[in-house]
């Protein structure tokens, strides 16, 4: 019982994560770069949501509608943010580098993660913000009694919305990448982006894509982060990042169905890792999942095991 | 990765643009301006005692805005529109790229010097300002008497052994400065000596990491483990093991004991490290050591009984050999002053001693580093190092043991931070994991990016203008006041009242605002302009490891990365 309710809350939390995750593997399997602005771009999502949601509560308004009215204009503004932040970074401190050497990317793009933090760290100052919880109700599944105790399995709303919502994004960009043609050229310069440039691709635009339907992803995960823990602050997008980063490995990168998995899965190890062993150390669980994976796998679940060509 | 094209528009081509085409990427650029600034700067919130407050900004994301915009518009007219750029440089006229570099030039050699001038001589500080004169007549000299020579070529190899004599003179020269009367603003001879001992840890610590990063070509972003695993080495063997295995009578010595064991300790753990590292491309290689540096963080502030977690640990701080510097009880003398008096000449109890004595053997640590790592760059292994860097594939099929390789450079970079972390603990006396945080990590790269990954005197460049910078902002005070302290009364007074008639929500996020606040971004912001510019470091010269007959420098851009 008590293992449902985890599995519960690691699902949640693995759905936040897997989404992060895509953003990761997409620019990892056309560039080949770890864009380690990614996790930041993140948190410019959730505390975009925190600011445009204050803006929203203050306006007043009330009632079912108003705020299922709100809380979308708040999804569609930090979604259209954090594209613009990640779009300008891609065209700022990427795109002139390729073809630079290899580790220049790398040190862009941490150079990048540390001017997204420190930016929202100095207009916003540093603390926490916490909000009050806007959807609050849950289903009771399961009550159990132990002495005058009681135990309930609970699957708050907010829960359902997270994992269902992230079904249809799912379905949705699943969709985008197979049957669309802006989804074949994303494809084709994942394969071989030479060829797809000699094949009439606009493979600079495909990349800039690509860059802002991760950033849309991140967005809303950030957007659901920020609902979910109603606190936020400029420096959640770090162990964030690194743990999405080890869910796209987990699950093979450059495999978008992987990274969901992958997200999904360290979800689960971080909330049973504190459900059973101990809180303080879920992070360097994930951390040492990260390192293990690496060594032992570093193909991932659904991905292609890589060959080095000459 | 390097096989998409090269997009157009990148550096080195030059735009030509109609103004009309100008104009609108200057609106496209202002509109995307917009998303970036409007939520996250113009609503700014605050948390005053658990109560959320905000304010709107719009002025401040307006003029950022704005800002953006004229400084595109800038561009266009002065570096990207090529006959602007040759009407600035007659004497070439068909060069369309140079320009770009000249003007920089002028601006570096000329605008820049004469202005931290008049500064200076706005403050009264004659002496600064005549020092700078007298170098830019001497760069102006050498040029007249050598003309067909390179000025880099002329001070090149002077730059070390000139650096190497200022380290060793600094703390003589700030106290014969102290003397004279010759002193930098709000800087005594104290602060300045134990401020140069600071960087110098830094410099020590970029050059170890450079080991790993300039000359192996492996991107270790958890640097900082090594760096904690020295200082809690020192910490536990001096205040827990050392005295339990050999009693108390070794705690004075604890460090000169430890000094070794924690570099072997830290050189170890830059083994375990390294090891599931080998067969990780570079990208891999960077996240899982991030990832190791916050394990080892996160254990030093869990694991309780063994660390004493958050609260940190008090340490013995350094001693001279066993003789403390602390202030005996009747005042007059320290131990170390004691032993002077005693055996050489009389010497009073002075608080600077300890510090000089810091600095010089930081100063010894860092020159052992510089000295090592130099004279291994010429051995087989670092021969193999640089030859990983450029070709790993090469490198296999000729026989190098890349394991072995990649191994060494971890455990050898390792061990150098780990003696600089037992150095930084008997240094502060105390230590705690808040000090080994990844942004620590990311400084220590910035700095070894900033000095031209390989270049080990432009660490030390890059180290001093960072650390030296972030001290003496925090020595300023909020913006309004550094303004003032650094353009004198009158300059300053004058910026004073321009600001004043700025709106006062402006004026609060503007003035009122205390720099250190900025100093990462301008780090971070930092590592991005330097890979887009000048990926191979300011010192662009590559002189070669190893040569045939005769020795030919090459131009930075021929090496694949870094120092060649």
């Amino acid at each position: 019982m008590y293992f449902l309710q985890q599995l519960i809350n690691g699902l949640t939390l693995g759905s936040i994560y897997g989404l992060i995750a895509i953003g990761y593997t997409m620019v990892y399997g056309i560039i080949g770069m770890i864009n380690f602005a990614h996790g930041d771009v993140f948190m410019v999502g959730s505390i975009t949501t925190f600011i445009v949601l204050l803006m929203f509560a203050l306006t007043g308004g009330s009632g079912p509608f108003a705020i299922a009215l709100a809380l979308a204009l708040v999804i569609a503004i930090s979604m259209a943010v954090a594209a613009t932040f990640n779009w300008t970074i891609e065209r700022v401190a990427y795109r002139p580098l390729r073809g630079s050497f290899r580790l220049a990317p790398l040190i862009s793009s941490i150079g990048m993660s540390i001017v997204l933090q420190e930016f929202v760290r100095i207009a916003q100052e540093g603390r926490s913000k916490p909000i009050q919880p806007i959807i609050k109700g849950k289903f009771v599944l399961m009550t159990k009694s132990v002495g005058t105790q009681d135990f309930a399995v609970t699957l708050s709303y907010m829960q359902i919305g997270i994992i269902l919502s992230t079904l249809v994004l799912m379905t949705v960009f699943t969709l985008i990448i197979q049957r669309t043609a802006l989804g074949r050229a994303q494809r084709a310069c994942e394969q071989d982006t030479k060829m797809a440039a000699l094949l009439g691709i606009n493979v600079d635009r495909t990349i800039s894509i690509t860059f802002i339907l991760g950033a849309i992803l991140a967005a809303f995960a950030g957007f659901m982060f920020f609902m979910y823990y109603n606190v936020t602050d400029f420096h959640v997008g770090f162990a964030a990042g690194i743990k999405a980063f080890t869910a796209a490995v987990l699950g093979g990168i450059g495999s978008i169905p992987g990274a969901m998995l992958g997200g999904m899965l360290i979800g689960l190890i971080e909330v049973m890792w504190s459900a059973y062993f101990s809180v303080e150390y879920k992070d360097v669980a994930a951390f040492t999942i990260l390192v293990l994976v690496l060594i032992f796998m570093p193909q991932g679940l659904l991905g292609k095991p890589e060959v080095e060509k000459i | 990765m390097s096989a998409a094209p090269k997009s157009g528009g990148a550096k080195g081509e030059a735009k030509v643009l109609s103004p009309s085409e100008i104009a609108k990427d200057l609106l496209i650029s202002g509109l995307i301006t917009v998303p970036i600034l409007v939520p996250i700067v113009a609503i700014r919130t605050q948390l005053d005692q658990g109560i959320l407050t905000w304010h709107s900004r719009f002025w401040l994301a307006g003029l950022l805005g704005a800002l953006v915009v004229i400084g595109r518009g800038l561009m266009y007219v002065f570096v990207w529109n090529p006959r602007a750029a040759a009407a600035l440089d007659i004497a070439a006229p068909d060069a369309v790229v140079v320009p770009k570099i000249k003007l920089s030039r002028i601006i570096l050699s000329w605008v820049l010097p004469l202005i931290i001038v008049a500064i200076l001589i706005a403050n009264a500080r004659y002496i600064f300002a005549g020092l700078i004169l007298v170098l830019i007549a001497g760069r102006e000299a050498l040029r007249i008497v050598f003309p067909d020579r390179k000025l880099s070529d002329l001070i090149g190899p002077y730059v070390a052994p000139g650096l190497l004599v200022f380290g060793i003179m600094l703390p003589i020269v700030a106290h014969l400065g102290k003397a004279y009367g010759v002193e930098l603003p709000n800087f005594g001879e104290l602060r300045l000596i134990d401020l140069a001992g600071y960087i110098l840890i830094y410099i020590m610590l970029g050059w170890g990491l450079n080991v790993v990063v300039g000359l192996a070509g492996l991107l270790d972003l958890g640097y900082v483990a090594f760096y904690a695993v020295g200082a809690y080495s020192y910490a536990l063997l001096s205040t827990v093991y050392f005295p339990r295995w050999f009693g108390v009578g070794i705690v004075p010595y604890a460090f000169y004991v430890t000094l070794p064991v924690a570099g072997l300790l830290a050189g170890l753990w830059g083994v375990i490290l390294g090891f599931p590292v080998l067969r990780l491309r570079g990208d891999y290689l960077a996240i899982v050591t991030l990832a190791f540096g916050e394990i080892i963080r996160l254990v030093l502030i869990n694991w309780f009984s063994f660390t004493s977690g958050p609260q940190g640990i008090n340490v013995p701080k350094l001693t001279f050999f066993g003789y403390t510097f602390k202030q005996d009880a009747d005042g007059d003398y320290s131990e170390f002053s004691k032993f002077i008096s005693d055996h050489f000449f009389p010497l009073a109890y002075d608080r600077i001693h300890s510090y000089i004595f810091l600095y010089y053997v930081i100063f010894a640590l860092a020159l052992v580093t510089y000295f090592v790592t130099k004279r291994l760059r010429r051995l087989p292994i670092g021969r193999a190092w640089e030859a990983l860097r450029e070709d790993e594939i090469a490198c296999r099929s000729l026989g190098i043991n890349t394991t072995n390789t990649k191994l060494t450079a971890f455990a050898i970079g390792a061990m150098f931070g780990g003696f600089a972390g037992s150095f930084f603990a008997a240094r502060q006396g105390f230590i705690s994991p808040e000090s080994f945080v990844y942004l620590e990590s990311a400084l220590i790269l910035a700095i070894v990016v900033l000095g031209g990954l390989g270049s080990p005197i432009g660490i030390v460049f890059s180290a001093t203008a960072i650390m030296g910078s972030f001290e003496v902002f925090r020595e300023l005070g909020s913006a309004g006041d550094a303004i003032k302290s650094m353009m004198g009364e009158t300059v300053g007074g004058w910026l004073s009242w321009l600001f004043a008639q700025f709106p006062t929500q402006l004026q609060d996020s503007f003035i009122g605002t205390d720099p250190v606040q900025f100093r990462m971004i301008a780090v971070g912001m930092a590592m991005v302009v330097m890979m887009l510019f000048r990926p191979r470091g300011f010192v662009t010269k590559r002189e070669p490891t190893v040569y045939l007959k005769e020795k030919k420098s090459i131009s930075g851009d021929m090496v694949a990365e870094g120092h060649g």
